[in-house]
């Protein structure tokens, strides 16, 4: 065990685990955070999403020593209790059935937007991709991200 | 505006606080102050207050109306109900027919469920019947509530209750609206204390008459789901989130090899892992405990275990499943369906199509692997968890521990997606036995590879068709001929067939029945021959190929070797394949629920969304479809008890590389009285992917020592890319209706879900020419069929 420091959502913390345990279990069972979740521990299918300086990154897979820069969970998406547009339009287009994976496609979705703002839908899909659903939402998780980028109304419009 | 409950923050408190003591008292209202009708006042001032829940945890009373709803002093409502919901919206449908009932704004309610201590048993989720059944029981004694306190009204106002009219949550003179009272003001937080009548709580007699539809105005309105900006924003508290004191974490060590039995665990292997606390092992279960979650997993994984394998190989591979289905003995066979004489219409048939089906195992393989945390303290046994069936679980283990019922409860909370019986079971029974082994609180989750490796599966099936056509392409006979492997189904939560159970070697007197299925159709075809069979794996226990309801548990199966046997016979008779089916249901018998003419105008608005040009399969190729993209569309039609569905699929096959891409979905839908549009809208739209994903991706692969499907890269599932680029449904008689006030809702949690695999493949055919027998229809397979019918 060691002192860890973190950088959450602009606040330091200070943790004593393994340098080597993976971010998840740290920001999870250290810090109480519920927006990353365990889906796989292999960094297949996005649940455990944060983003880390701009990148999506799977924090099931990263060991927290090897954390550079600062974190940005699903809890810290909204700024001064206003919701971010992604989260509002995961709300306006009812995005989720279960909504366990949904941490993963908000993090990715705005890890995609951050760099690419109006992406098309060859880039939403490719960059979507890897951030699993087994309820299947992604028709509305797409339609949620046109949302946000192009302030598109219609959850079937397609570019 | 909000209500001071918000459901979020209500599950939190139905969890951490609210309160089974308070609760329980409120419900026996002890000594309190009773007042006409009954009206007691509540022992403490507040229902929520938080007090530890000690124990025991007797069954709510459901012919008590105060089980199910309280009215706050601040004239808001909290409702409870013994259903969980797995993402479909449920639980804002629920409130919003009980709203309409009790007359009170849909923001002044909330609502909690599947609490087995706090919500009257209605036996949790499952088979889609959650609003067509339990939703009259939550209907009914709302409506209840609403008359007794227009009673209470209008002794307070001093009028009969003729003379009174209600509206959110307040009565008032239909002369004098300036005379009103508002329900806080008749009862807010004291006891209706108002008994109901009927035997179980689907059958609740209550004096009160519920609506009729078209007086209903929360009912039908698209509200947004309560629960969703909580699953957005990460403030939402789920099964996978709970921690308790002194809580520590546990992770199982399955055996290597299927069948395999333990003959040591070499403890000494995991000593120096950090924070280990110990090994639990019973029969072949194994399990290591830590104090970190992250120090379980290593301490699993670490764990030296010697293991003796089997004698015989417990199953053949995947690739010889079907050969073995067809061979093997069966363990059941149904009694034949005979109608009018299918072997002389046969002999008789201008023409004969023959056509054998396979469908593989496919899994649950929820996102998110199985979890529960159990907690032993003062004697009992609480279960946090998302087990669709929370009452399921708390009597399961009470037998399984053998504990009194009354000191065990299961507390449902939000968590993966739950289709059916899924492993979620087994994680709660290990979680509670290991909790009772260390005496402490103990988190247990499974890892992806066992959750895709041992989780419950759906039946693979193999069948044989056989149609006769007349000379004018009319169906004249059919046999339908199906065997399914499915010999060892995880129950409702029984001690004896979870998987702990079978690894310590408990045993059920005989395994489950399985169920080898006939279609729901209702073509009229006057000659029938319809024969079923069960077959077992070599090895029925101990074995990851264990079967369980999966999203309509054999419907996807039977659906795809029906209609697209029904499109074989379509395209040998050169007709459309829309025309086809309805020249069949046109023919067919009515029946109580009209499904007959709903079918037809299923099938109809289905076509007429698409814009369906009537013509033969498979689309005649045109020299501007020389590229290597083709397209083609199918249809296929079922239903699920009640309820109607109809899609059509438009595909682009790529012929150079077999990938299908199913580019848009129409889906026309049946369920009756909508009681939510846009959230029915939904689940018809996710039950339709999760069908394509089936269709086009999930196959469960195993060698003959054991399940080699383990992660997303082995067990394949549908992604972003795949998803279609326009999808349409069509509520058809879904809205409420003025002209119909008996208008039923009917349950829509599979219906679509059900003919997406044929729908898929009868596609494929029109596109292709190719028609592809097996899913899931991988890029490999269909290539391969393509290069095979061009040789």
């Amino acid at each position: 065990m060691s002192i860890v420091k973190l950088q959450v959502n602009g606040a330091t913390h200070e943790v004593d685990v393994d340098p080597s345990t993976p971010l998840l279990y740290v920001l999870r069972n250290d810090l109480d955070l519920h927006g990353p979740r365990f889906g796989c521990g292999m960094g297949q299918c996005s649940v455990c999403t944060v983003i880390i300086d701009g990148t999506a990154v799977r924090s099931c897979i990263t060991p927290v020593s090897a954390v550079r820069g600062g974190i940005t969970t699903l809890e810290g998406l909204a700024k001064n209790g206003k919701l971010h547009p992604l989260q509002q339009a995961w709300i306006d287009e009812q995005a989720a059935q279960c909504g366990y994976c949904q941490n993963g496609q908000i993090m990715t979705a705005k890890a995609l937007l951050d760099r690419n703002p109006d992406p098309s839908d060859a880039e939403i899909r490719a960059a979507m991709d890897g951030a699993l659903c087994r309820c299947m939402t992604y028709y509305r998780v797409q339609a949620a991200i046109r949302r946000v980028a192009r302030g598109t109304k219609t959850a079937g419009a397609v570019k | 505006m909000s209500a001071p409950l918000q459901l979020p923050k209500a599950v939190k408190d139905a969890i951490l606080g609210f309160n089974q003591a308070s609760r329980r008292n409120f419900l026996k209202g002890s000594g309190a102050l009773v007042i006409s009708l009954g009206v007691a006042t509540l022992p403490g001032a507040n229902v929520f207050a938080a007090e530890p829940a000690a124990g025991p945890y007797p069954d709510p009373d459901f012919l008590q109306l105060d089980t199910w709803i309280v009215i706050h002093p601040d004239n808001t409502a909290t409702f409870f109900v013994g259903k969980t919901d797995g993402g479909q919206g449920t639980g804002t449908a629920f409130r919003q027919m009980m709203c309409d009932e009790l007359d009170i704004a849909y923001d002044r309610t909330s609502l909690i469920m599947g609490c087995t201590d706090i919500t009257p048993d209605q036996g949790g989720s499952g088979g889609s019947d959650a609003i067509e059944r339990d939703g009259i029981a939550m209907r009914r004694v709302a409506a209840e509530a609403r008359r007794v306190l227009l009673e209470l009204g209008g002794q307070h106002l001093g009028v009969p209750v003729e003379m009174l009219t209600v509206a959110n949550a307040t009565i008032a003179l239909k002369s004098d609206a300036s005379k009103q009272v508002s329900y806080a003001g008749l009862i807010g937080g004291k006891r209706f204390n108002v008994a109901l009548g009927g035997r179980n709580v689907d059958a609740i007699i209550v004096k009160a008459a519920v609506k009729p539809v078209n007086e209903l105005r929360v009912v039908g309105q698209s509200l947004k789901r309560y629960d969703i900006p909580g699953k957005v924003d990460g403030s939402l508290k789920w099964a996978v989130d709970m921690k308790l004191p002194g809580m520590v974490h546990a992770r199982n060590v399955r055996p290597p090899l299927a069948g395999a039995t333990l003959q040591r665990i070499d403890e000494s292997s995991v000593a120096a892992v950090p924070g280990f606390i110990r090994v639990v092992s019973r029969g072949n279960y194994v399990a290591v405990i830590c104090a970190r979650e992250e120090q379980a997993i290593r301490a699993a994984r670490q764990l030296k275990v010697e293991w003796k394998p089997p004698a015989t190989a417990p199953f053949p591979a995947s690739s010889g499943l079907f050969d073995y289905m067809r061979t093997a003995t069966p363990s059941s066979v149904g009694e034949a369906q005979v109608v009018g004489d299918p072997a002389g219409a046969l002999a008789a048939a201008a023409r004969v199509i023959e056509a054998e089906y396979e469908v593989p195992f496919q899994g649950h393989s929820a996102i998110g692997p199985a979890h529960a945390l159990a907690d032993p303290s003062n004697g009992q046994m609480t279960i946090y968890s998302n087990d669709m069936k929370a009452y399921g679980l708390r009597n399961g283990v009470a037998r399984f521990l053998d504990m009194p019922r009354e000191k065990v409860r299961v507390v449902y909370m939000d968590g993966p997606q739950v289709y059916g019986r899924t492993a979620a079971d087994d994680a709660g029974f290990e979680a509670a036995f290991l909790a009772r082994e260390l005496g402490r609180p103990v988190r247990m989750q499974w890892m992806r590879d066992e959750e895709t490796a041992w989780d419950t599966k759906g039946p693979p099936y193999v069948f044989k068709l056989r149609g006769g056509l007349d000379a004018q392409g009319k169906v004249v006979a059919l046999e339908y001929d199906a065997c399914a492997a499915d010999h060892n189904h995880l129950g409702y939560n029984e001690p004896d067939t979870v998987l702990i159970a079978q690894l310590m070697g408990r045993r059920p007197e005989r395994p489950a029945r399985g169920s080898a299925e006939a279609p729901s159709t209702l073509y009229a075809i006057a000659n029938r021959r319809t024969t079923t069979r069960i077959v077992g794996m070599p090895l029925t226990w101990e074995t990851p190929l264990r079967t369980g309801n999966l999203r309509d548990p054999n419907g996807p199966q039977v659906t795809f070797a029906f209609e697209s046997f029904i499109d074989e016979l379509a395209a040998a008779a050169k007709a459309d394949p829309v025309q086809f089916r309805l020249d069949m249901l046109a023919v067919a018998g009515e029946d109580g629920v009209f499904r007959k003419a709903r079918s037809l105008a299923v099938v109809r608005a289905a076509a007429k969304a698409y814009g369906w040009d009537t013509r033969q399969s498979p689309k005649p190729r045109t020299p501007a479809a020389r590229g290597n993209l083709l397209s083609g569309r199918g249809i296929a039609y079922t239903y699920r008890s009640n309820t109607i569905a109809a899609v059509i699929a438009e595909v682009e096959v790529n012929r150079d590389t077999g990938r299908v891409w199913v580019k848009r979905l129409v889906c026309a839908h049946d369920c009756g009285l909508a009681i939510n549009p846009e959230g029915l809208r939904h689940t018809v739209e996710c039950g339709m992917l999760h069908g394509l994903s089936r269709a086009l991706r999930e196959e469960v692969q195993f060698d003959t020592e054991k399940v080699t499907s383990v992660d997303w890269a082995s067990y394949p599932s549908l992604r972003h890319s795949d998803t279609p680029e326009a999808i349409d449904i069509v509520l058809v008689n879904g809205d409420p209706n003025p002209n119909r006030p008996d208008l039923a809702p009917y349950g829509a949690g599979e219906t679509s879900h059900k003919p997406l695999i044929a729908a898929v493949a009868n596609a494929i055919f029109d596109a292709t020419g190719v028609r592809i027998r097996r899913p899931p229809f991988r890029s490999e397979r269909v290539l391969a069929a393509i290069k095979a019918a061009n040789t």
